[in-house]
């Protein structure tokens, strides 16, 4: 009897480990730290309830609040550049990458090669390239005669950011290449031929028909894009240190988070403010989840069908 | 005649500028990584005086020095064990539920799916204070199973989803007759179901293995030992001692590197659809 009830409800025994781990190591944490943010912390010792105080002092409170919005925008100056280089030139790339060619494939690996890097060794890689003095980067500009452009790229306020973020270009753009390219590929080749027939130039066709089938693949990535760029701390903390030097001018929300929830080590001093940090963690929880929402509505919404 | 000469000499022309721009760009690309890897064999003053050339000598004494001085042997380790179990454990765990939630019919069923799925957009970063905090209640702050379980609690949804999506495809006349035969249901499940997902869980191996071995956000806030760091942790702590020794400094990343590249370059059209798996069907 005992082994018949036993194999008849089987399934939870296949479910619970999976459940388990997963509810107690990634839900619980994502859950909690919202209640973390609503209390005030004395270090890792948990205070009283304070309603929005923390959220308060990230949004209003100096030095929080200043820190909080330069991060925010540097994160978005982040997101559309790196959305407008992938949906331009990594869409181009795709599209071309779709004729098949001779040596095309090989070319392909290649383009995606450094996103099999860790961020950490993208981040040093190009910090010693980007070196001043000994750099390979400004080495090869004098060499190409182009040696006025010779600069401390990662040193100055006006250049370091957009080193960085196309650094991170550098690492990403072959991942949303092979994702439109597998896209473009499901598009059934009838629609281009049935415009061709209809007189259509190849701008035309690439304009009114796949660009229309494609959008909802351009649209996954924008969003995996922003969700990523939103988190991330890894190329900003090896290349700039965690407060994003030079004097902020790297700073995203990851090294704010990090800074005020860790502590500074640049500066060797303050611990951990554990409830603000929190509610710096809600705050970007919630303009991911808003911005991915409303995405994935947009995308629905805009699917086409011929 | 349609195809005259001009037209034909302008296509070539046009195919011969695209391959030149993807040339251009796929250099732009690839180059840097070469560099880091002949700059490696360099001894730092030839780094500095000879940036661009190939080594003089092809030396490995620069690796060797970074493989045993500086520990690398054993972040190398480090590294392997907990990419190897972390990927184990979601291998085990997400099978098991992807099977349960496709193959059996009870309630609750698409609730615990869409559970899981909830989970395929949101960072687990977000969560890292709470986390940190069970961590240190659980005592596995500074071992390597506070990453394990790390990963492989966050590798589950993407795991789960499209583990489900290969499970559903498999005809339900295959269970059946296994059953008539005698099988017991854990039997269906690794004799049967398990082979027939082999290409899903190669996938799934893809998705989760290359960020966890990448990652050093989790070692950094959890392990404080220098003998459990993973290598993108070691490394971090690598530059700040040997700055000046951009020898060892590109030894150092050559080795963090090369597993991955290697592996990539030998199963690249594996790489690229697991890579991109998640992104298509999401």
């Amino acid at each position: 009897m005992v082994s018949r009830w036993f194999q008849k409800h089987i399934y939870v025994f296949f479910l619970l480990p999976g459940l388990v781990l997963y509810a107690v190591f990634m839900v619980y944490p994502l859950t909690s730290a919202l209640g973390f943010s609503l209390f005030s912390w004395d270090g890792l010792v948990r205070g009283a309830f304070s309603g929005l105080d923390n959220f308060r002092t990230v949004l209003r409170q100096a030095p929080y609040n200043i820190r909080f919005w330069n991060a925010l925008k540097h994160n978005t100056v982040f997101f559309i550049i790196t959305f407008v280089l992938q949906s331009t030139l990594g869409l181009f790339l795709a599209v071309l990458f779709t004729r098949q060619r001779k040596g095309y494939g090989l070319l392909q690996t290649l383009f995606f090669m450094p996103y099999t890097l860790s961020m950490a060794v993208v981040g040093f890689l190009w910090l010693l390239l980007l070196n001043p003095t000994w750099g390979a980067f400004n080495k090869a500009l004098r060499l190409v005669g182009l040696g006025h452009w010779a600069q401390p790229w990662l040193g100055q306020t006006e250049t370091a950011l957009y080193t960085v973020i196309m650094v991170n270009a550098w690492r990403w753009l072959g991942f949303p290449i092979l994702v439109f390219k597998a896209g473009l590929q499901g598009i059934s080749e009838e629609f281009h031929e049935a415009a061709r027939v209809d007189g259509a130039n190849g701008w035309q066709v690439f304009r009114y028909i796949t660009l229309p089938l494609v959008m909802p693949t351009i649209g996954m990535v924008t969003i995996l894009t922003f969700i990523w760029i939103f988190n991330t701390f890894e190329l900003v903390f090896v290349m700039q240190g965690s407060s994003g030097n030079p004097y902020y001018s790297t700073d995203i929300l990851g090294t704010f988070f990090y800074r005020t929830a860790f502590g500074d080590s640049t500066t060797g001093g303050e611990p951990g403010q554990i409830g603000i940090a929190s509610a710096i963690a809600i705050l970007m929880f919630l303009i991911v989840a808003a911005v991915s929402y409303f995405g994935v509505r947009l995308i629905q919404h805009s699917e086409v069908e011929y | 005649m349609m195809h005259n000469r001009s037209t034909v000499f302008k296509r070539w022309l046009v195919e011969g500028a695209i391959y030149l721009l993807l040339i251009i760009l796929a250099f732009i690309f690839v180059y840097p990584i070469f560099l880091m890897i002949i700059t490696a064999f360099k001894p730092t003053r030839e780094i500095f005086m000879d940036p661009f050339g190939l080594p003089k000598v092809w030396s490995l004494e620069t690796f060797v020095k970074v493989w045993q001085r500086a520990h690398f042997n054993t972040y190398f380790l480090n590294s392997v064990s907990v990419t190897l179990v972390s990927t184990v454990l979601v291998l085990t765990c997400s099978s098991l539920a992807a099977y349960a939630l496709s193959r059996y019919q009870f309630r609750l069923s698409s609730f615990f799916y869409m559970f899981f799925l909830a989970g395929i957009m949101i960072p687990i970063r977000l969560g890292i204070l709470p986390l940190f905090l069970l961590m240190r209640d659980l005592n596995l702050l500074n071992t390597h199973w506070s990453l394990i379980l790390t990963y492989a609690a966050s590798g589950m949804p993407m795991s789960v989803f499209l583990l489900t999506g290969f499970f559903r495809t498999i005809p339900k006349d295959l269970e059946y007759s296994a059953r008539i035969d005698g099988c017991s249901e854990l039997q269906i499940f690794y004799r049967i179901m398990l082979p027939l997902v082999r290409p899903g869980l190669a996938t799934v191996t893809i998705v989760n293995f290359v960020p966890w071995w990448n990652d050093f956000f989790f070692p950094l806030l959890f392990i404080q030992s220098d003998h459990l760091k993973t290598i993108p942790l070691g490394m971090t702590i690598f530059f700040g001692q040997f700055m000046t020794d951009w020898g060892m400094l590109f030894a150092g990343m050559v080795i963090a590197s090369v597993p991955l590249l290697v592996l990539y370059l030998a199963m690249s059209r594996q790489f690229i659809s697991g890579l991109t798996a998640g992104a298509l069907k999401g």
